[in-house]
């Protein structure tokens, strides 16, 4: 059995206060005694929608919603990103789309995240990895399954690994993600 | 450019929250501390000063949209001209530079450099989450953003590629912790053995709690002064500390947002556009280089920061240094990570790229005279954050990279014992010092000289 955490998770949260202690009078001696007093502490709720858009970038969410992970290339066939881009760095040229779903891919870094921003923490542990194709000149950020989160080792880079795609697409880069290779 | 003379900085305690104060109040305390060690008064300060530069990084973290004139209206500098800015972690240095080349420029002739930040506004992993969106919101955030897990890739494949351990990396942690214990504006004081470390809770494989700076409020100021500006400080009766400290050497460099498309250049780029002069003219590092890419090696990939290298050699080569560990007394550089500290051993050229691992454990960049319960096979070169830098002293965005300005200023003025009470973290003798900060996986970096004059 696991020993319990030294501390209690500090949370926000609490009681609503009607009521804040003040002096009765404000006579010389307790308005100086307010320069003794603890601060109050509020809490304020910030919450928004946006409307985000893709872009020029959205051909490639369309493809992992039909099962094809595309890249972008300059158009003489040279540099390749395995992330969407426009561009070209290096000659500004428009970019066009080649499919790389079947390309050799190895992982190239990775970690275990153990913990996460607050958004991530309910899927901990969770592996991160970077990926790298072959004749591809740049990585793609991705999540790694099928490996044991509790047991990460160097070994794992250099692993073949090969694309999934989830049936519900959900228009966000998790929707591929990558494995070992069978 | 005219001379740029830092003569005076103040840094607020670092701590976990400040709920005491408002970030305004807090940046006071700074600003109040680097006026007052020139012994002038509020007011008179306030007439002589030409204008400022404010830092913070998070408009998130405050909720609270054009902070900047708010501190500026606190300070009483209104009217002055003032503008804020921004470049994640490298807020501080960036803030630090503008301040410069306001001066440098002729446009001012005192300036100052204020920065803060208020993270405990919100909880630990919000916090994470806020600087995780200083990753590509489209591609990597979604992913799982988080800065730690970006930084652990990278130290994986520093680790495959170049044999560095986590125990290599431990030294950066004990060492920078226990600089700390002796400082009292740090957040952390405490001793920590290469254990400890590997002990503390696993964060993102292989980096543990404490391979890993905490998130913290405080604030930092630095005053910068042209000769004219010197002297007009002095005619109203400042006491401005002897021998003067100069602002020799100004670099910058920047990388992609998504570290995943940084390229892998081969070993004649390389040579060619980032090695540093002293590579660059040994045949043994040309041929170190050589084996490391026969081996696969590409530059920088993810486990080097091109935007850290090209600062470095900027900085370099402005104040004249060819062999930074030897010509260097000390550096404060962003140690958000001990990764990170390692990795930029490398970019600053303190050794060849590969060798970081080995440069953290040899003693090179410890304090000489301080007892770090460990056996460290070679004595010190070049004491790096003898602060305690960000992991021990805290990480307050805009504040951080000031905060490593004051701290040079004390060094090069020879003052640490007047403003620490403790003169163990003085180097002695310091006649030259780098300051680095760094934004992001390695976006924006800039990397600062100062000198001692006379």
């Amino acid at each position: 059995m696991s020993t319990l955490p030294s501390k209690r998770e500090e949370t926000l949260g609490g009681y609503i206060v009607h009521g804040i202690p003040f002096p009765v009078d404000t006579d010389p001696d307790s308005l100086a005694f307010l320069k003794k007093m603890a601060p109050i502490l509020i809490e304020q709720e910030y919450k928004i929608t946006y409307l985000h858009s893709y872009a020029q970038d959205s051909p490639w969410f369309a493809g992992l919603a039909n099962r094809h992970l595309l890249a972008s290339q300059r158009p003489d066939g040279g540099y390749t990103y395995a992330n969407p881009r426009g561009h070209d760095m290096y000659t500004g040229e428009e970019t066009r789309w080649i499919d790389i779903t079947d390309v050799p891919a190895h992982v190239h870094a990775f970690t275990v995240c153990y913990f996460g921003s607050e958004e991530f923490l309910p899927e901990t542990p969770f592996v991160l990895a970077l990926i790298e194709f072959e004749g591809v000149d740049t990585l793609l950020l991705t999540r790694l399954m099928g490996v044991d989160p509790a047991v990460p080792s160097l070994d794992w880079i250099g692993m073949q690994v090969e694309p999934h795609f989830i049936r519900n697409s959900k228009l966000k880069p998790t929707d591929v993600y990558f494995s070992p290779k069978e | 450019m005219r001379p740029v003379y830092a003569i005076s900085g103040g840094v607020s305690k670092f701590a976990k929250t400040r709920p005491d104060k408002t970030f305004q109040a807090v940046i006071k305390e700074a600003y109040d501390y680097a006026i007052n060690d020139l012994g002038l008064d509020f007011e008179t300060f306030t007439r002589l000063v030409d204008g400022s530069v404010a830092s913070y990084f998070s408009d998130h973290f405050s909720r609270q949209l054009m902070a900047g004139i708010m501190a500026q209206d606190y300070l009483g500098l209104c009217p002055k001209p003032g503008h804020r800015v921004e470049g994640g972690g490298a807020t501080g240095g960036l803030c630090f530079q503008e301040a410069w080349k306001s001066v440098a420029s002729g446009h001012m002739d005192i300036c100052v450099a204020y920065g803060f930040e208020t993270m405990s506004h919100v909880e630990t992993w919000k916090g994470n989450e806020f600087i995780a969106l200083a990753s590509d919101i489209s591609f990597d955030y979604p992913v799982g953003g988080f800065y730690s897990g970006y930084y652990a890739m990278m130290v994986t494949r520093h680790m495959k590629e170049f044999g560095t351990t986590v125990e290599q990396m431990a030294h950066v942690s004990v060492k920078n912790h226990i600089n700390a214990y002796y400082n009292p504006y740090s957040q952390k004081r405490n001793r920590y053995t290469v254990q400890d470390v590997r002990n503390a809770p696993m964060v993102a494989w292989p980096l543990t709690r404490l391979d890993i700076c905490v998130m913290s409020d405080g604030a930092a100021a630095t005053i910068l002064v042209s000769e004219e500006g010197l002297k007009k400080l002095e005619a109203a009766g400042a006491k401005v500390t002897r021998p003067l400290v100069r602002v020799t050497g100004i670099g910058r460099g920047t990388d992609a947002m998504r570290m995943a498309d940084r390229p892998h250049f081969d070993y004649d780029t390389f040579m060619g556009d980032y090695a540093t002069e002293q590579e660059k003219s040994s045949d043994e590092t040309r041929a170190y280089y050589k084996r490391l890419w026969d081996h696969g090696t590409r530059y920088p990939g993810v486990h080097s920061f091109r935007a850290g290298r090209t600062a470095g050699n900027m900085a370099w080569k402005h104040a004249g240094i060819s062999d930074p560990l030897n010509e260097l007394d000390f550096v404060e550089l962003h140690d958000a990570y001990t990764s990170s500290e390692i990795q930029t051993y490398e970019d600053l050229g303190l050794c060849r790229y590969g060798e970081g691992g080995e440069f953290a454990a040899s003693g090179k960049a410890f304090m000489p005279g301080i007892d770090y319960g460990l056996d460290l096979p070679e004595k010190s070169a070049c004491a790096v954050n003898p602060s305690g830098g960000l992991i021990a002293c805290g990480h307050p965005v805009g504040a951080t990279g000031l905060m490593q300005a004051v701290f040079a200023i004390w060094q090069l003025q020879g003052t640490v014992k007047k403003h620490f009470n403790d003169d163990r973290l003085q180097v002695r003798d310091a006649k030259r010092g780098a300051i680095h900060s760094h934004a992001g996986t390695g976006t924006y970096v800039t990397v600062s000289v100062m000198e001692r004059e006379g």
